[in-house]
């Protein structure tokens, strides 16, 4: 009797289960189908969402290259006051501040990256690695404070008529620009296979020999993809830079003591100006068109580094 | 040898570099904390400023930081969420897929300057929430969103793939094995991710500059249409727009605005240690 | 009768190209222990995820011919692959309990279908632990972690939380290859009564496992069933040169 009513009711549950429509949108229910639709719609809002943004800058800051001829936004005058708008002086400022960046942190990135891969002792990569990561942390604007109220005063030490100047933004830049060029190198060394390694050391070469003659060359498309990927933060680089470089709108002459006058780069100029210009104005449209200008590049450059190391890019996402 | 001499100029001059990397690191945070301490106080984390800024406290900045970190991740978790679950879960490896990655890393590489015009323009100009914490969250919600989007994807995709097969092998949809399966696992992950780029979203001055953060306001904000001060412009202002201002309140503010940053980094860096531990796989 | 499981002519490719099935058909009747063993790299796993769709799960794939579940094609617009997935256990080589407790692993399928009353899920739980032999062990630890398990009793729990939605057909995919000698006794014991109740389809650990449990069985190479047969006859005289010389061990 006992087993006759279980029967029964396993049967019933048995029947529960199955007796469902075949209909997937019934049966999975109209909140799962919808949740679906939001993940996909989600993901697919990122490529809306950088299409928007060229849109806002493209629809104001379009008057920039349609009623400024190309020779006056190609001239070295940046003189908004009297309706001037030649970009070449901030075009130069974030070039010749970034560059010096570069020249900077590369090569003590790259040092780093192989300290921390192939030299460190475990316990102090487990030090280290942190530490890198607390520097990305740093906000810039506290960076670029500590540049105004301390470096900027070594700088003038060096002879400089003022202690905010290119060498300082670059400096700075640099250091900002350092842990994504030190973590993506590093991937990039731990990709090199240890059979390479081992090869070498096996026919006796030294461990700098390895790590000259093997190892970075078989890692350098990773390493050059961290070196664009640092110009790409460089350039891109505001308030710390704004603070620091003193802001001048001119072409600095070239010669040596170059990194020692004070430059205004692209980034800065937004900043530093949107606040004043009336909305609508020709000004108010060439910070937007500086804006599709800084856009455009670090697109490319991202476009660059994603071509060099595709599946580099795939591994560590948007995380650049 | 001359070899074994290179070998060790080499090793020396590398770590010579690794030490200039890094001895600056912990020089600044330290320089930082020496100065600023003096100038932490109760007042001065709960006082609103008086006689221009010069005395008092920066209550209003700290609080306005706070609102627009929770008003960035109102923004950017669901979106963030929703497009690493797509990404690591129903994406298909075709062309589609590869314009969301190519939007995202270029989503990532955009200066954060550009990110302040698109708000702007957008949100402050086109869609008139007026320079308010709506549209500085806004702005920063986006910018935010490629970093949570790439983390919380290598959480998701990090879930042994063991786990997926047998819950769909027992009858489970796709939804339910994400939502029972894998996002308690990616967790950890996820919310290491959501930290740091929060973090990374509280420290930032361009994207707000036009879009919510005021030079001094008397009272605090009341709605999401207020415009409010916030610790990274603050900082800006009274280094670089205040004349005669104390050195003291500046480095206060840069080291309260420091221990909030790192501090959100600490708390990321133990959680993924801690639930890392937990797992029983 | 009807057989419960027939394939036919399939053919079966994966993304990068790897022709893992060509050919294959076979009919599996129902209530016995059908053995399907070969070499590894024959399509084994291939062909058992085919049953139960899990095969979706895999991107770029192609199949043709036909998989008939009681008489219906599982390819079809119209199959519900969740219900089949409900129809049809699975247990993998690797014992994988999910994260959770004891309890909790044995009702995930059934909650997951919706069964909400603690009355039916207990019930369940006490039956599905019974009949995979594991209830006497397991019964005062439901609640702990499922990780806390022997290798042999998780695999066990796997078979019992297949069993919790009284599948029609139990699939084991090696199911004790990690196993020791003892557990994997255990293992084939209670295979032994379960086939009073549900086709098994099971890939053996050895030919020596094949023997003891099979009712009939199929010998797999390359992709294509080489001999299909009752077990006396495939393991006493089998027909097939190839088929012979891997049961006998002479097989590379
Ligand atoms: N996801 C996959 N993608 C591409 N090829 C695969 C995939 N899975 C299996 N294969 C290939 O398909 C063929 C059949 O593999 P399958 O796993 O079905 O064999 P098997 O008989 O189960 O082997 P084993 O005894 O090792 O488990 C093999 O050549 C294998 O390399
Ligand atoms: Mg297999």
């Amino acid at each position: 009797m006992a087993n006759l009513t279980e029967f029964a009711r396993e049967r019933y549950a048995q029947a529960a289960l199955r007796a469902r429509p075949a209909s997937i949108w019934l049966r999975r229910g109209w909140s799962e189908t919808l949740i679906e639709l939001l993940i996909r719609l989600s993901g697919l809002s990122t490529i809306a969402i950088v299409g928007l943004i060229f849109l806002f800058l493209v629809r104001e800051g379009l008057p920039t290259f349609l009623d400024i001829p190309l020779r006056q936004l190609f001239s070295g005058r940046w003189y908004p006051i009297e309706g001037l708008y030649g970009l070449w002086p901030l075009l130069v400022g974030s070039l010749v501040v970034t560059a010096g960046a570069i020249i900077i942190a590369v090569p003590l990135g790259l040092t780093t990256a192989i300290y921390l891969g192939e030299i460190a002792p475990p316990w102090q990569r487990e030090i280290l690695k942190p530490l890198v990561e607390v520097l990305a942390g740093i906000p810039s604007i506290v960076l670029g404070f500590l540049g105004w109220v301390t470096l900027a005063p070594i700088i003038q030490g060096l002879g400089a008529p003022t202690g905010l100047t290119a060498l300082t933004g670059s400096l700075i830049l640099a250091y900002m620009a350092l842990p994504a060029i030190i973590s993506i190198s590093e991937d990039a060394l731990y990709a090199v296979p240890k059979e390479y390694r081992d090869g070498a050391l096996a026919i006796g070469a030294t461990q700098w020999q390895t790590i000259w003659r093997v190892v970075l060359p078989a890692a350098r498309s990773g390493l050059a993809m961290a070196v664009m990927l640092g110009i790409g933060r460089a350039i891109g680089e505001t308030m710390a830079v704004m603070m620091v470089t003193g802001n001048a709108a001119f072409v600095p002459d070239l010669g040596l003591d170059m990194p020692l006058s004070p430059v205004r780069t692209m980034t800065a100029t937004i900043a530093a100006e949107m606040g004043e210009v009336a909305q609508g104005s020709l000004h108010y449209s060439v910070l937007f068109g500086i804006g599709i200008v800084l856009f455009v590049v670090t697109f490319t450059i991202n476009l660059i580094a994603g071509r060099l190391v595709g599946s580099v890019v795939r591994r560590r996402g948007g995380q650049l | 040898m001359k070899r074994q001499q290179t070998q060790k100029l080499a090793i020396a001059v590398i770590t010579g570099a690794a030490a200039l990397v890094v001895i600056p690191i912990v020089l600044v945070i330290l320089y930082i904390v020496v100065q600023g301490i003096g100038a932490l106080s109760w007042e001065f984390l709960t006082a609103r400023p008086r006689n221009g800024m010069t005395e008092g406290g920066i209550m209003p900045a700290i609080l306005g930081t706070l609102i627009l970190t929770l008003g960035t991740a109102i923004v950017c978790l669901p979106l963030a969420i929703g497009a690493a679950i797509y990404l690591a879960e129903y994406a298909k490896d075709n062309r589609l897929t590869r314009w969301v990655r190519l939007a995202i890393v270029n989503l990532a590489g955009i200066p954060s300057i550009v990110y302040g015009l698109f708000g702007l323009g957008a949100f402050v100009l086109f869609l008139q929430f007026g320079t308010s914490i709506l549209a500085g969250s806004l702005t920063l919600g986006i910018m935010t969103l490629p970093v949570v989007i790439s983390t919380a994807e290598e959480a998701i995709l990090s879930v042994p793939q063991e786990f997926r097969l047998v819950s769909q092998s027992l009858g489970a949809t796709r939804w339910q094995t994400i939502r029972h399966q894998v996002l308690p696992h990616a967790m950890p992950g996820i919310i290491t991710g959501i930290i740091l780029g929060l973090s990374r979203a509280a420290g930032e001055t361009a994207p707000i500059l036009f879009t919510v953060a005021a030079f001094y306001l008397p009272s605090l904000p009341s709605s999401v249409s207020d415009q409010t001060m916030a610790l990274p412009y603050h900082l800006y202002v009274i280094t670089t727009q205040v004349p005669g201002m104390p050195l003291s309140v500046q480095y206060g503010t840069a080291l309260v605005l420091l221990l909030l940053v790192l501090s959100l980094t600490l708390v990321a860096t133990v959680i993924r240690t801690r639930m890392r531990r937990r797992r029983d796989w | 009768m009807d057989p419960k499981i027939a394939v036919q002519n399939v053919f079966f490719t994966y993304g990068d190209g790897t022709e893992a099935l060509r050919n294959v058909s076979l009919d599996i009747a129902p209530f016995q222990i059908f053995v399907l063993f070969g070499p590894a790299r024959a399509g084994k796993t291939t062909l058992l995820r085919l049953f139960n769709r899990l095969s979706d799960l895999i991107e770029n794939t192609t199949v043709q011919g036909q998989v008939l579940v009681s008489g219906r094609d599982v390819f079809e617009r119209s199959t519900d692959v969740i219900d089949l997935r409900r129809r049809i256990g699975m247990v993998f080589a690797v014992p994988t309990p999910l994260p959770g407790t004891i309890r909790e692993n044995l009702t995930y399928g059934l909650r997951m279908a919706g069964v909400r009353s603690r009355d039916e899920l207990e019930r369940r739980v006490e039956r599905s632990l019974t009949q995979a032999a594991l209830w006497d062990e397991a019964k005062d630890r439901l609640s702990r972690p499922a990780s806390a398990l022997s290798g042999g009793q998780k695999q066990r729990l796997c078979i019992a939380r297949s069993l919790a939605l009284e599948p029609e057909v139990l699939i084991l995919d090696n199911p004790t290859s990690g196993l020791d000698p003892l557990s994997t006794a255990m293992v084939e014991e209670s295979l032994h009564d379960l086939k009073q109740r549900y086709t098994i389809i099971m890939v053996p650990h050895s030919v020596q496992q094949a023997a003891r449990v099979a009712t009939r069985a199929a010998f797999m190479l390359d992709g294509e069933i080489v001999e299909v047969g009752d077990a006396d006859q495939i393991f006493g005289q089998p027909l097939v040169k190839q088929t012979e010389d891997y049961v006998t061990g002479r097989f590379g």
